[in-house]
């Protein structure tokens, strides 16, 4: 009696001891979020003094006259993480669907790595190959092609006409869907895999065929799962640094075509920030990556809310 | 176990002997300018098998070295932009120079070759102002009677990050063009009209190799590595100059230093018949009261055995030396301005 009493006693002393340790290191990402966030923001005071919301929308960045604006940067981080889904997303979406339904059994096992090896790569790998092999074919072959087949087209023309360098938002929207390819295709293919073996059978069973069954069985089951795959490449999208900077051409410079060079916050700050000299210029660079901080935190939160009335409607249809 | 055993004794022994050499020495780090960072390393290596003192060199750009003295995270900051007496006085700063040397523009035109395209200041401001945007433009076939020039864009490829290069060359562009000089000015950084930006002079030099149709500005000894065609530029006489160690030489011979208050001299657009119109001095940093006083005599002693013995190396990769009597002037100031905390001279005889 005494025995099982003990044992019963320190079970809840370690219990205790356990959560109050993960309730800790809750916390601490909680302090560490917040921290950021107040660093970034009295950083970012001089520059909101100085040029207040214009900041956000004005396209100058004059280090010689201490004139800056984030509209630039901005735009180039938006544009080119909205390239790399809409090629991204599609992609990813069928290499998952092809490795876990349709694909011969000994395949399996090697395009599964081969893709968690392209997602091992580092990203300065990935913008050093974008320069100097994919931007020169890019620029013989493709932008080419695009200048002439799209580049006439009435009102979207603006956006595929232009001078075919090899570098610029669409090149580097492009390296970035190569790289969120892996993590969220890889997502994808472990969340279908989880989906019961009973359910697609029986699915089949009733005369489905593969897509059907992927359409009606596989997607609804996994739908958080693709969604978190499709965030976690967007997230990539949005603060990669490197092979950005490689590629992208690093022009404060506001122009409608895709073909034309541009910046993203992550590839201003990776390249001025050592240089930046004098307060506004720095706090100008720190506003940049608030900035960011910002958009990913409304990325987040429009994914959650997406989630919670994909969930809501769930209710309604059963 | 006797292998892992052997294995971590020597490891220990490596440590310890490390420990020991680096106790003996006093290492010395500078960061900043990359237009001398080859010069720089150069140095540093010789130096280090002559004494066992290391330096530490790191070439983040001209306004990261004067941000990391301001701060006084290094021993010594390297700008190619002079900092004005004033803004030294603010910082309780001084400078000095070390070599000279040249940017020059360059460009990838499928079927010309090194030094065959003639610019004079004028054009090569109108191209960086996008104001010239073919090569077949009436005013570089004006300069170049004879060679068949293409009728394709210009693509102008710049400086991403802040930097010497950059306030050189913008500087001699505000010289040779009112236009330049209102719009866009000189500096570390600037806002750039047109054009595609590289990091670094390594990012200038291979976005220029693989854009056809561009032209870009390097320091002369990464023109060289990278085999860049350059462009003939033609100087305040009129003579069309070719980049070369004695055209920078002749552009460094009317510097007046002796004149210059905190050594403060930039020496785009000089007279002088052979002299190459985009050469600049590179400087060295200090703090003019060191918290470290061996440290600060340890820099002083690097640099004064650069000017000694350093000249060949520096010639060996284009750039110009400092003549002697400007290392006297060198000297003496030193001695003027560098003092310890507690107010002794820090240089050495």
């Amino acid at each position: 009696m005494s025995n099982s009493n003990h044992k019963f006693n320190s079970g809840a002393f370690f219990d205790k001891i356990f959560r109050n340790s993960t309730m800790f290191f809750a916390f601490v990402v909680f302090s560490v979020i917040f921290a950021i966030m107040a660093t970034l923001v009295v950083s970012s005071l001089p520059a909101l003094k100085a040029f207040g919301a214009g900041f956000f929308f004005s396209d100058t960045w004059n280090p010689v006259t201490i004139q800056f604006g984030g509209l630039v940067p901005i735009y180039g981080t938006l544009v080119t993480a909205a390239i790399a889904m809409v090629i991204g997303i599609p992609v990813s979406f069928g290499i998952a669907m092809f490795i876990t339904e349709l694909c011969p059994n000994w395949l399996k096992r090697p395009l599964g790595v081969a893709i968690e090896l392209l997602a091992g790569i580092p990203s300065i790998i990935y913008g050093m190959w974008g320069l100097f092999v994919f931007a020169p074919l890019f620029a013989d072959y493709g932008q080419p092609w695009i200048n002439d087949h799209l580049g006439s087209l009435p009102f979207i023309g603006v956006i595929f006409a232009g001078p075919t360098m090899g570098i610029g938002m669409l090149t580097a929207g492009i390296i970035l869907a190569i790289m969120v390819i892996p993590f969220t295709s890889s997502v994808m293919r472990d969340v279908f895999e989880v989906v019961p073996p009973l359910l697609k059978e029986s699915a089949y069973g009733l005369g489905a065929t593969t897509w059907e069954v992927l359409k009606n069985i596989v997607l609804p089951y996994t739908k958080i799962g693709v969604v978190g795959g499709i965030m976690l490449g967007l997230g990539r999208a949005l603060g990669e640094t490197m092979a950005v900077t490689f590629v992208i051409g690093n022009a404060h410079e506001l122009s409608a075509s895709l073909l034309m060079p541009g910046n993203t916050i992550s590839s201003a700050l990776a390249n001025e920030f050592t240089e930046a000299v004098g307060d506004v210029y720095t706090s100008s660079l720190i506003t940049l990556g608030l900035t960011l901080f910002i958009i990913t935190f409304i990325v987040l939160a429009c994914a959650k809310l997406l989630l919670i009335k994909l969930a809501a409607q769930e209710g309604k249809q059963s | 176990m006797q292998l892992l055993n052997r294995t971590l004794k020597c490891t220990l022994a490596a440590v310890s002997f490390t420990v020991a050499t680096s106790a003996f020495a006093v290492d010395i780090t500078g960061a900043g300018a990359t237009f001398p960072y080859p010069i720089y390393a150069k140095w540093a290596e010789s130096y280090n098998v002559k004494t066992g003192v290391k330096l530490n060199y790191q070439s983040i750009g001209s306004g990261g070295g004067i941000k990391q003295i301001t701060n006084k995270t290094v021993d010594f900051g390297a700008s190619d932009k002079p900092l004005k007496q004033d803004e030294l006085d603010k910082a309780g700063l001084m400078q000095f120079p070390t070599v000279v040397g040249g940017v020059v523009p360059v460009v990838n035109i499928p079927g010309i070759e090194d030094g065959v395209l003639k610019l004079n200041g004028e054009v090569l401001a109108n191209i960086f102002l996008k104001k010239v945007t073919k090569w077949s433009d009436a005013s570089i076939k004006a300069l170049n009677p004879g060679v068949d020039l293409p009728d394709s864009a210009i693509t102008v490829v710049h400086r991403s990050d802040g930097s010497g290069t950059t306030f050189v060359f913008a500087n001699y562009l505000t010289k040779v063009s009112p236009e330049w000089n209102d719009k866009v000015g000189a500096d570390t950084s600037i806002q750039w009209p047109t054009g595609i930006g590289g990091k670094g002079n390594e990012g200038v030099a291979s976005y220029v190799q693989r854009v056809k149709g561009s032209i870009g500005y390097v320091e002369f000894a990464y023109a060289k590595q990278n085999a860049l065609p350059f462009v003939t530029l033609q100087n305040k006489e009129g003579e069309f100059v070719k980049p070369s160690i004695q055209s920078f030489q002749s552009a460094a011979q009317y510097a007046d230093w002796k004149n210059a208050p905190g050594f403060y001299e930039i020496l785009t657009n000089e007279p002088g018949k052979a002299t190459w119109p985009i050469a600049g001095a590179t400087f060295i940093l200090l703090q003019k009261s060191q918290d470290k006083p061996e440290n600060g005599k340890e820099v002083l002693k690097f640099f004064n055995w650069a000017y000694a013995n350093g000249g060949l190396m520096a010639k060996g990769l284009d750039y110009v030396p400092m003549p002697a009597d400007v290392v006297k002037l060198i000297q003496a100031h030193w001695k003027a301005n560098l003092k310890a905390a507690d107010g002794s001279v820090i240089a050495a005889e």
